[in-house]
């Protein structure tokens, strides 16, 4: 098994996903199996290919670096779970 | 006027532009088509209001000699693209009742062009699934069903809500995506059109993100000619998103029906795979010989890394996945499921708001992505989808276009693939290839299987070479004849 449910505990907190005890050992066996059927990849030479990082052979475009939208906090908030007084209300940051 | 809703989106605006009926009387024909299909769950919220509004204005405006491309023509738009006003989710819990202010640039070309917007169409939660299974609106259902039977198919997915609402007539075309198949497998199973266009070709601007190197918006239409007039409203140029192509949009209708005598035309041998039925191998066959019949030369072709596509791409989009959806933390919009500090609320709320599907891979991909792993994991499959590229680029120096099945199976029953995640994944594995090299891909219906569900026809093109596709897949459609709709049980 390529995951154990120690491995799917420590990817679940680095995803923030709360997963329950339970759940750990079943969704190691499944993405267990995932990675297991993904391992194929290694019988591919790749010796020397450089890595395909963009679907379209095209260079980023630049542009000015000047304001093009914005100045509109109310539409920023529209969607807020809690708001207060034109911020973002957020649980406690720094202890 | 139930039969306003039987035309295509080609007859429906020839039909607005003589004068026989208005953008009013077609858009109400469909707002009471889709009032009376509810049983599919194609859509997950429906906006009569605003489209008897847009059809009055659209009727305006052709009073004035000022209609557009697709003045008055009521279409169904994904729920993964944002809309102005009205609510957009991904079909997933996390977004809540996310209403945008602001409309993706896709959709923002339709209006432009006088489009009507009937609503918002379901799909696999974020795009992630082959079923649409896993929205949180609860799956779409496919409006064909076994000939003589009465069990609920899966319309496919992700986009399988467009896709039933095409086939059963409840728009005159909708807006779709595909990341690994999305577009064409949903097209294939419910016997409509579906293309996707080059990555690029359409801004990714306001449509939610899945796999952002993958992602790309098409059409879902009935008929080829159709899915071309669409394609080109939906596609151009947008600086807001930088990897949008500065290249001019094609007049793409005007490539349907061109003859396709000399147009060479490649068959991949390795899509010939393990187990795939003799009816889909026979109509691979009718195919190729429809095609040398259209006067095409038919060429065997190697594209030796296919195998490979699949796998490479659940490393990719996952991991990929993961990143964009780090910022559904509950704190600027959607759900937020409070914990006792901010780590918990986090993860109370990631818990809570996305699905199974969803968690599977954002957990794949934070694996993948996760030190000590990345070399093996992400940068391999990276390495294999440049080997998958090179192979299309050796191909495209002998043909023009590929002929492929487009999905291994016809539509399959709700529930039967469910609890096999690597099950499900193979339902791509014909189409993840283009998306994988950035490539044009096109859904032709092109027959019937033993049980009476539609089968689909791929093509696969140069990229930016959409207009090639739409010649080929003229001279499919053509030859194929194919009339069949879903007998209405609904």
């Amino acid at each position: 098994m390529a995951i154990d449910a120690a491995t799917v505990k420590k990817v679940a907190r680095l995803a923030r996903i709360a997963e329950p005890d339970d759940k750990l050992e079943p969704l190691a066996r499944e993405l267990s199996g995932i990675l297991d059927w993904i391992e194929q990849l290694n019988e591919v030479d790749t010796d020397g290919v450089a890595p395909m990082t963009s679907a379209v052979a095209a260079s980023l475009p630049m542009r000015d670096d000047v304001v093009t939208d914005g100045g509109d906090p109310a539409k920023v908030l529209a969607n807020a779970p809690k708001t207060e007084r034109g911020f973002f209300v957020v649980p406690k940051v720094v202890e | 006027m139930s039969e306003l809703t039987e035309l295509t989106l080609k007859d429906a605006l020839d039909g607005l532009a003589a004068g026989r009926f208005s953008s009013e009387e077609l858009t109400r024909a469909h707002v009471e088509a889709v009032e009376a299909a509810r049983e599919l769950n194609a859509y997950v919220l429906e906006t009569p209001e605003r489209a008897l509004e847009m059809a009055k204005a659209s009727d305006g405006r052709r009073a004035r000699g000022e209609a557009g491309r697709l003045d008055g023509a009521p279409l169904g738009i994904k729920d993964l693209f944002c809309t102005e006003g009205v609510r957009s989710t991904a079909c997933s819990k996390i977004l809540g009742n996310f209403t945008p202010t602001y409309e993706s640039s896709v959709t923002a070309n339709l209006w432009r062009d006088g489009a009507v917007m009937l609503g918002k169409l379901n799909m696999d939660e974020f795009a992630m699934g082959s079923s649409n299974e896993t929205s949180a609106f609860g799956p779409v259902v496919n409006p064909w069903r076994i000939e003589g039977g009465n069990g609920k198919l899966t319309p496919g997915g992700s986009s399988g809500g467009s896709a039933a609402a095409v086939a059963a007539q409840l728009c005159l075309g909708a807006t779709a995506t595909d990341t690994g198949g999305s577009i064409r497998q949903p097209a294939a199973f419910t016997g409509t059109v579906g293309i996707k266009p080059t990555y690029g070709r359409c801004s990714r601007w306001g449509i939610v993100a899945f796999a952002s190197s993958l992602d790309q918006a098409g059409p879902i239409a009935r008929t080829v000619e159709d899915a071309a007039i669409l394609l080109t409203s939906m596609a151009g140029h947008d600086p807001k998103d930088s990897t949008s192509l500065p290249v001019e949009t094609p007049d793409f209708a005007s490539f349907c029906g061109k003859s396709v005598k000399g147009l060479r035309v490649g068959i991949p041998k390795e899509y010939r795979v393990d187990g795939m039925p003799a009816e889909i191998e026979a109509l691979w066959q009718q195919g190729i010989n429809w095609l040398k019949d259209a006067g095409c030369e038919i060429v065997e072709v190697s594209l030796p890394h296919t195998k490979y596509a699949l796998p490479a791409y659940y490393i990719v989009a996952p991991a990929e996945a993961s990143s964009n959806l780090a910022r559904y933390d509950g704190m600027r919009y959607g759900l937020r499921v409070d914990g006792a500090n901010l780590t918990e609320t986090y993860e109370n709320t990631r818990a809570e708001g996305f699905g199974a599907e969803v968690k599977r891979r954002i957990l794949i991909g934070t694996y993948v992505l996760s030190a000590g792993y990345y070399d093996a994991y992400y940068l391999k499959a990276q390495k294999v989808r440049r080997r998958i590229a090179d192979d299309f680029d050796q191909a495209f120096e002998k043909v023009d276009a590929l002929l492929t099945p487009t999905a291994p199976s016809a539509a399959f029953a709700l529930g039967e693939k469910s609890d096999d995640p690597v099950a499900m994944y193979l339902n791509d594995i014909f189409t993840v290839t283009v998306n994988l090299a950035g490539l044009p891909g096109m859904s032709i219906p092109a027959g019937l299987d033993a049980n009476g569900l539609p089968l689909g026809l791929q093509l696969i093109g140069k990229a930016l070479d959409e207009g090639t596709l739409f010649s080929i897949g003229s001279a499919v459609e053509k030859a194929a004849a194919f009339k069949a709709r879903p007998q209405k049980w609904w």
